[in-house]
């Protein structure tokens, strides 16, 4: 498989910054031009969030958005049809996030159908396990050109990592502590020992750093030990607030690139 | 036909562990661990004396005469409202926390609904000198406020869920949580048989005690260990696990779970799953859901805060579907209805959830022959506020 995720990693192999928001907030219309302002402003890859009613891996901010998301009356469908067109403008590889149930009740192999009609690359599903996505997924996603992005955390195994590594495909997700998403503003001393534990088994796969990253300094210390990272909560605290959706886009990846 | 969990932690095409990879350590430290331990003879000593002298078991089998004379049929009742904090709840509870203790685990957390998982999990931590966190749906915590200072007295820490609608399900998802956001000395006492593989095998087989005694009490009092049939409430299943468990394999042995219909299976106030609900993913289990068309969950309702959950453990989705288990629904007023008949004929004020399980009485075509059991899983001490309320005592 090579797609817009292999091609990123290709031209660029440090300080990728990857931005996660969750469809159908703050207005349900916001996604398309969310996704421009990201791309416009210099990200590199984004993680567009389906929203669900129980998102047990997030914390209050993106269970926050998700709960206002859906009363916006964002769904699966809605957003293939916010996404119909999002290839004409926007050029940067665009995944999927979410948990199972809405896949699963829209049709996995409709769904991955939809994904590569309206242009994903790849797909996140935190409730998705390895064995499960082996036995049941893997052949489908494969089929219709979609990465699996598996997590790993700092109580993952080597031996694990290395199965993960040989099993998924884009870039491994690595979470940086033990959290749900949101909940840490740091990185802490074990934190750089578990990157550096990952470093050295030299994984096929490149690797972005995500949970916790909410600045400036967090992403430039992250960075240094992956090809770059991502952020989830504090783009979509961002959100809020008295400025143009435009201006709140660009101010907040600005304190986060270049903040002077 | 096989009912038991396969290798893979299926019952038929229900069950799995879809845990985000956070939980795996933890998930796959007990799936690994937890047939070699329960079975340890350590553990086995340890639990049978605890269930015997610390809960009280065996709970009585109890023939309830005046009850039968108003069916016309044989009813008896197991009654598991007169264990130790007064429910079926504590057969699990002790099992896990000796699960706990062989895994070195320092810190429980625990989800409750009507708050009887709660109390029976903080029992035993304060028996085993542990420290216990129980999530409880911020509505749960006004609406059973005697099981929260219950379980606050017993040294553990409630904290209120304030997502959702702010029961048991969301009760669940901030248990969850925790358990990500502390992956190490932590254990989490799921009180149901729902949630990841192992727990609906683990949770179920804890509770077993209550068919493996109703079979050699059935035989003492009658001569015979097959009851016609067994009945009881399900909300996520456990009670009515461990009441069916001995008896999957006795196909002649009727096996009827209750589901709490609310004001209605027409109505959108109900919790009736099976009776209503479509398959899919929830708290890392394939099983019936109250769901809408984009898979988002919605909000179930009953009277009672233990019925109160939009899923069903998957075994019991498994006999659903194989046709091995008959599910029938009860509303909130034919419950009151029945919870008053039983205390009225036998002295006995049941908890809502296992009233729930009476009310199918009314529902089954009874032969004068036939041996009903009644798993009467609770006490009705934690209602009496809403039984007060409704019959205006």
């Amino acid at each position: 498989m090579n797609n817009r995720i292999n091609q990123l990693f290709q031209e660029k192999d440090k300080n990728i910054l990857s931005v996660y928001f969750t469809a159908g907030y703050p207005e349900l219309n916001d996604t398309v031009t969310i996704i421009q302002e990201l791309e416009k402003n210099g990200v590199n890859l984004i993680e567009i969030g389906m929203p669900f009613s129980d998102p047990v891996a997030d914390g209050p901010v993106i269970q926050n958005s998700s709960l206002i998301a859906l009363k916006n009356g964002m769904s699966v469908k809605k957003l293939f049809e916010q996404l119909q067109n999002i290839r004409k403008t926007v050029k940067i590889p665009l995944i999927l996030m979410g948990y199972l149930n809405p896949v699963l009740q829209f049709g996995v192999e409709n769904f991955c159908k939809k994904c590569q009609e309206v242009g994903i690359d790849g797909l996140i599903i935190p409730d998705l396990p390895l064995n499960e996505y082996l036995s049941e997924y893997k052949s489908l996603f494969e089929a219709h050109q979609l990465h699996n992005i598996l997590l790993i955390t700092p109580q993952t195994s080597d031996e694990r990592i290395l199965q993960i590594d040989a099993e998924s495909s884009g870039f491994i997700y690595m979470v940086s502590s033990s959290s749900t998403t949101g909940m840490k503003q740091s990185v802490a001393k074990y934190q750089t020992e578990y990157f550096e534990r990952v470093n050295r088994l030299g994984l096929k796969n490149p690797q972005l750093i995500g949970f916790g990253i909410s600045n400036h300094e967090t992403f430039q210390n992250t960075c240094k030990y992956a090809g770059g990272a991502i952020i989830g909560s504090a783009f979509v605290k961002a959100l809020e607030g008295e400025l143009t959706l435009n201006e709140r886009i660009s101010g907040f990846v600005k304190t986060i690139v270049n903040p002077e | 036909m096989n009912y038991q969990v396969n290798d893979k932690g299926y019952y038929g095409e229900f069950g799995g562990a879809f845990i985000p990879e956070m939980m795996y350590p933890n998930i796959e430290e007990l799936r690994r661990e937890y047939m070699s331990i329960i079975h340890s003879y350590d553990f086995r000593q340890e639990f049978i004396s605890l269930l015997k002298h610390y809960v009280g078991r065996p709970s009585p089998l109890y023939f309830a005469k005046r009850m039968s004379e108003h069916y016309q049929s044989n009813v008896f009742l197991k009654r598991e409202d007169l264990n130790h904090t007064g429910s079926h709840k504590i057969n699990n509870t002790i099992g896990q926390i000796l699960l706990a203790k062989h895994l070195k685990k320092k810190r429980i957390i625990a989800e409750t609904g009507a708050g009887q998982h709660g109390v029976a999990t903080a029992t035993v931590c304060a028996l085993m000198g542990v420290q216990c966190v129980v999530y409880m749906g911020a509505l749960d915590v006004k609406r059973q406020a005697p099981n929260v200072k219950k379980m606050r007295m017993l040294g553990a820490e409630v904290i209120p869920a304030l997502s959702g609608n702010q029961t048991l399900k969301d009760a669940t998802n901030e248990a969850m949580r925790d358990w990500i956001n502390n992956p190490v000395d932590t254990h989490y006492i799921i009180g149901s048989v729902v949630g990841p593989h192992p727990y609906p095998d683990m949770v179920a087989r804890f509770q077993s005690v209550i068919s493996e005694e109703i079979r050699w009490q059935l035989d003492e009092q009658l001569g015979r260990e097959l009851p016609t049939r067994v009945i009881a409430c399900v909300g996520g299943g456990s009670n009515a696990a461990g009441a069916f468990y001995h008896f999957l394999e006795d196909e002649a042995v009727e096996l009827i779970g209750v589901e709490a219909a609310g004001k209605g299976i027409s109505t959108p106030d109900t919790a009736a799953t099976l009776t209503l609900g479509t398959p899919g993913v929830l708290h890392s289990s394939h099983s019936y859901l109250m769901q809408n068309e984009d898979g988002q969950i919605t909000e179930p309702y009953s009277i009672s805060a233990g019925l109160d959950y939009p899923g069903i453990g998957p075994l019991h989705a498994h006999l659903f579907k194989t046709g091995r288990g008959k599910y029938l629904w009860a509303t909130d007023e034919e419950v009151l209805q029945s919870a008053l008949l039983l205390t009225r004929k036998e002295g006995i004020i049941p908890a809502l959830e296992s009233a729930h399980a009476l009310a199918a009485l009314e529902k089954i075509k009874l032969q004068p022959e036939d041996v009903n059991i009644i798993n009467l899983s609770g006490r009705g001490d934690k209602d009496m506020e809403t039984y007060l309320d409704y019959f205006g005592y």
